[in-house]
């Protein structure tokens, strides 16, 4: 596992039921692309987080392929409709086989 | 064919100018759409690209994508050397068919946008950024 992720996720604590909100995540990770090259001219390997999901009481509200071309710490904001009360699954796949997971709960009213 | 020296200088600047063009990344930009619409035609509208004018670090460069009726958009940065940025596919319960995201660009370029719509048809928008400094490092 890739040292120092932490990830990070904003949700409103309630909605209206059937309410749009806005999410926004961010998980720090150096996503190396394995374009840069180290002092020695050697080339640093890739490491990055390539996927990144999110759902809501199993039901999924965005998945995303990510590449070597998105920033450090990657930041991604969506909306989502939200039902009913429940949880809302964050988990982000790093290229070593590591999975981040993060949840919030959201209430109704 | 004779040259004074002024042409000659020209010509070899032009020239230069020319190989130090992003053409070879420009092929695998093509590769990268046709592997996402199948080769489908790729109409234009519907879709929003959001990005500064100039971004003065290209190490993070803020985007934003909207397209109503979309059940994917793939981004794509035509000057990086892997054109791939990304994809995002929406759920059922995705509120709107937008997301935003900061990404990495190695030059100024023009990033493109292509949505998947609902009915299977394909739309395309792009939007030139101006980097002031790369973000691929080296």
């Amino acid at each position: 596992m890739a040292k120092g992720v932490k990830p990070r996720v904003k949700v409103p604590k309630s909605a209206e039921a059937g309410e749009v909100i806005t999410i926004k995540t961010l998980i720090s990770h150096k996503m190396e692309s394995g374009q840069r090259k180290d002092s020695d001219g050697n080339v640093i390997p890739r490491s990055i987080i390539n996927r990144f999901t999110c759902d809501f009481n199993g039901e999924n509200v965005i998945d995303v392929t990510i590449e070597p071309a998105v920033s450090t710490n990657p930041y991604f904001e969506f909306e989502a409709k939200v039902p009913e009360a429940g949880e809302f699954k964050f988990t982000w796949y790093d290229d070593d086989g590591s999975v981040y997971e993060e949840s919030k709960s959201i209430a109704i009213g | 064919m004779t040259f004074t020296r002024r042409e000659t200088l020209a010509l070899g600047l032009g020239a230069a100018a020319l190989a130090a063009m992003p053409g070879a990344s420009f092929a695998s930009t093509e590769e990268a759409i046709a592997a996402f619409t199948g080769g489908a035609e790729v109409g234009e509208g519907g879709i929003e690209l959001t990005t500064p004018e100039i971004a003065e670090n290209g190490n993070t460069v803020p985007v934003e994508v909207s397209a109503p009726g979309a059940t994917s958009i793939m981004l794509l940065a035509t000057g990086n050397p892997n054109p791939d940025v990304g994809t995002f596919n929406f759920g059922p319960l995705a509120g709107s068919r937008s997301a935003s995201t900061r990404i990495r660009l190695a030059q100024s370029q023009d990033v493109i946008a292509i949505a998947r719509m609902e009915d299977g048809s394909f739309t395309r928008t792009s939007a030139p950024v101006k980097v002031t400094i790369g973000g691929c490092g080296g």
